[in-house]
């Protein structure tokens, strides 16, 4: 397939920058953090956006969606990745959505994916439990009593879990590892608003003797661990079309500020020790864009080797967005240490994207292993 | 998009046709990958085959007009449109046929002489050099113009119906085996750039004479090229007078491609693979913890170049222009391959550092990666490369 946008995607791009220039800018970030926003995000744009369809692009039709596909996703994604917008993009589109799509049965996806296109619904992922992303090490139970389960334990690092109305959430049965969808109002259950570094949210969520009943089980039981792969995949081939936005963003910025900023009498940007270096990261960036593009239309072919590609991607991401975020701090100079300059706010984001969904060591170190080595 | 499918499309007959006549054609010695030096045939008037199936292999592509796939019919090519040329390559790659020559006329100077020669240089020079008849080399560097390659000083007089060109190129790449040179000499000193002009000289010329230069490879690929006196005729020069230095940035673009390794065909064993090999694993993983990760962010990198490169590709067919691009390529594409044999010489150990010996296969590793070092040199050095990015990609300001 030509590694290329259609006119559509390109579309939807376009007006998806125009959107966010508009209502979400990075100074948009700013005022949710100084005025300690309750959600984290602007409910009433995540309405418009809604509006727009962009609650719905991977839903299919029957199910009241626009069936669009994620090479669509990932465009939205990469141009909130340029203005830093706080949505649900990742924990409801890339992490609910997904997971209902891939494990709910028609009834229960009849019952939810209407709603959700509609923006209406929020659901996100609980399954991380230890300090780094390990989605292998689970340890919170659901035992089966009777008809219904019992949940047990804790779960670290669930996006926009402060406001979410439903969890998907891992938990350890008899024969492996399943999946639930637990309203968050349920008993049993609290949670802990986490603030992020980058001014967005996560929380700590804990569940105490939480009854659910059989019909909440997503998918069949002790076959969860597959499907996680997949929605883990999906999620980090989209969150590092985030943070290419981030990325070329940041850049443009900086290379904008070595032909602004004066000293000796000329631009600093005709330092070759700046434009080396400068090259350099255009080089780097370059190359994720390619990797995102590809990644992003394997999702849309379901092609089997999704899960190294989304290694690659996200471990080639991650190190270039570590890159470029400094490099911005430090060709800004003092200004770039001041909360006044946005160019921070890139760095901020970078370093918690860097560790959502698995950061570079992770992923270079599932690349080996599925390679074979 | 059709559904039925018991048609073939023209194209999908075109491939079948092509991988036959590959099957049947090219000698399974072909189809081996280049161990050495001796298995590139280069051509000439010097040129001889090393064994029969060189020969009968070259001589079957000539005969298919297949050595160039692409240039028109009437200047020795093959007439083919790109689809089909890329298709040839494909399957030329698939079935890892090795090209039928190694030629600088074909990629180097073909491609200047079809956008900037005269009709009669066409007719002359392109189907001497598919047939294999000439073998050419490139003389652009001085001692004192490498980098700052406008500064050249090799001089052609004008003396009514010929030029008397004097002066020494330098790093000229198999000038000794060579049989024409295309160089680059000045023509009006008053002007750097567009004092420049583009000639073709004969190297059996009165005056023109080389000297190899050993490289740290161990190898003497290159050479000095001296010029005394030299007469070429007037119409040897390619497109207009003082003009020339636009047919060598086209052509040093379409080199740094090559270099960076656009459009290479090679098949080659994956990089993993030889780690596997000569490392061994344990329960699936690499026996060297340190050298893993390097391996794998190598891989990556690669698989991202090679993704970025058909990227590029499709955005030109979509109608975007390479440009500067071919910079970046040359830049990221020959740091690869340094790094690569790094890690190549890390995982070889004591073999990677054998010089000599058949035990060692006589220090080939150890050579080739000497050779790389040349990489990020040849064709314009890696920071040459990222000045060109950051002042015509990024716009950043002289100063
Ligand atoms: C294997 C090999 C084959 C070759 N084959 C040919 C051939 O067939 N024909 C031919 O004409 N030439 C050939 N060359 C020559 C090649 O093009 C030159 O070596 C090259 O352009 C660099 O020039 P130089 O060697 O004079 O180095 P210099 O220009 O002296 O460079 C020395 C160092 O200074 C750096 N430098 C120079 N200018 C700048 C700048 N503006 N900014 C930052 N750093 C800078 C360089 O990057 C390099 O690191 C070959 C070279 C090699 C190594």
């Amino acid at each position: 397939m030509a590694l290329i946008l259609n006119e559509e995607q390109q579309m939807l791009k376009t007006s998806a920058k125009e959107f966010l220039k508009e209502r979400a800018p990075v100074e948009a970030l700013r005022k949710l953090r100084d005025e300690r926003s309750e959600t984290g995000f602007d409910r009433q744009m995540w309405n418009e956006m809604a509006e727009m369809g962009w609650a719905c692009l991977t839903i299919s039709e029957s199910y009241g969606g626009l069936d669009f596909g994620y090479v669509g996703l990932g465009q939205i994604l990469e141009e909130t990745g340029r203005t830093l917008t706080a949505s649900p993009l990742i924990s409801n589109v890339l992490l609910g959505t997904t997971a209902i799509n891939l494990a709910a049965s028609n009834t229960q996806k009849e019952a939810l994916l209407p709603i959700i296109a509609e923006g209406k619904m929020l659901v996100t992922l609980a399954l991380d439990e230890s300090t780094r992303h390990n989605p292998i090490q689970i340890n919170t139970t659901a035992s089966k009593e009777g008809d219904s389960y019992v949940l047990n334990g804790k779960k670290v690092m669930v996006l926009d879990g402060h406001v979410t109305d439903k969890f998907v959430v891992a938990a350890k049965t008899e024969n492996g590892v399943s999946l639930f969808l637990v309203d968050a109002k349920s008993d049993g259950i609290s949670i802990q608003r986490v603030i992020m570094m980058d001014s967005r949210n996560s929380a700590t969520v804990q569940f105490e003797n939480v009854k659910i009943s059989a019909s909440s089980l997503l998918g069949e039981e002790g076959q969860g661990a597959a499907t996680i792969e997949k929605i883990l995949d999906i999620a980090r081939i989209g969150l590092s079309a985030e943070m290419v936005g981030s990325m070329t963003e940041a850049f443009e910025r900086t290379v904008a500020y070595l032909k602004e900023r004066k000293q000796f009498g000329v631009p600093i940007g005709s330092f070759q020790a700046l434009q080396h270096r400068a090259a350099q990261m255009f080089c780097e960036i370059e190359l994720c864009k390619s990797l995102v593009l590809k990644s992003l239309q394997a999702i849309d072919a379901n092609e089997e080797n999704l899960p190294i590609l989304a290694s690659m991607t996200k471990a080639k991401v991650s190190e270039t967005l570590q890159l470029v975020s400094n490099e911005g701090v430090q060709m800004f100079g003092g200004i770039g240490m001041t909360d006044d300059e946005e160019i921070g706010f890139f760095l901020k984001r970078a370093r918690v994207a860097q560790q959502t969904f698995g950061d570079a060591n992770y992923h270079i170190d599932r690349f080996a292993k599925l390679s074979g080595y | 998009m059709t559904t039925t499918t018991e048609m073939p499309t023209p194209i999908e007959t075109f491939r079948m046709e092509v991988r036959n006549w590959l099957e049947a054609n090219c000698p399974t010695s072909m189809r081996q990958p280049i161990k050495s030096e001796k298995d590139l045939y280069w051509g000439g008037r010097n040129g001889t085959f090393a064994n029969e199936d060189q020969k009968a292999w070259f001589e079957a592509m000539y005969e298919k007009g297949w050595i160039v796939p692409h240039w028109p019919k009437e200047y020795g090519g093959g007439g083919l449109g790109k689809e089909e040329n890329k298709i040839v390559l494909q399957e030329m790659a698939r079935l890892g046929c090795r090209k039928p020559i190694t030629s600088f006329g074909i990629w180097m100077l073909g491609p200047a002489l079809l956008k900037f020669g005269s009709e009669e240089q066409k007719r002359h020079y392109l189907p001497e050099i598919t047939a294999g008849k000439i073998r050419w080399c490139q003389g652009y560097s001085e001692p004192n113009a490498g980098s700052d390659l406008a500064s050249l000083a090799t001089s052609a007089v004008d003396m009514g119906d010929h030029y008397v060109v004097n002066g020494q190129k330098v790093w000229t790449s198999y000038a000794d085996n060579a049989d024409w040179i295309f160089c680059l000499v000045r023509t009006n000193k008053e002007a750097k750039h567009g004092g420049i002009s583009f000639l073709l000289i004969d190297m059996a010329t009165q005056g023109v004479s080389t000297s190899p230069i050993k490289l740290i490879s161990g190898k003497s690929p290159f050479c000095e090229t001296f010029f005394d006196n030299v007469k070429v005729p007037k119409e040897n020069l390619v497109g207009e007078l003082n003009r020339g230095w636009t047919i060598a940035k086209y052509l040093l673009t379409h080199e740094r491609e090559m270099i960076g390794g656009i459009g290479e065909t090679d098949v080659k064993k994956p990089l993993h693979q030889v780690a596997i090999e000569s490392l061994g694993t344990e329960n699936g993983t690499l026996n060297d913890p340190i050298l893993r990760p390097d391996i794998a962010r190598w891989s990556i990198d690669k698989m991202a170049y090679d993704i970025t490169i058909k990227r590029t590709m499709d955005e030109v067919k979509a109608g975007q222009s390479l440009g500067a691009a071919s910079s970046f390529f040359k830049y990221y594409g020959t740091e690869l391959n340094k790094a690569k044999y790094e890690l190549m010489l890390a995982m070889g150990g004591y073999n990677g550092a054998a010089w000599e010996g058949e035990e060692f296969n006589y220090g080939q590793l150890a050579r080739q990666f000497c050779r790389t070092k040349g990489n990020s040199i040849e064709g314009g050095t890696s920071e040459v490369q990222l000045n060109i990015v950051a002042k015509r990609i990024l716009g950043l300001p002289s100063k």
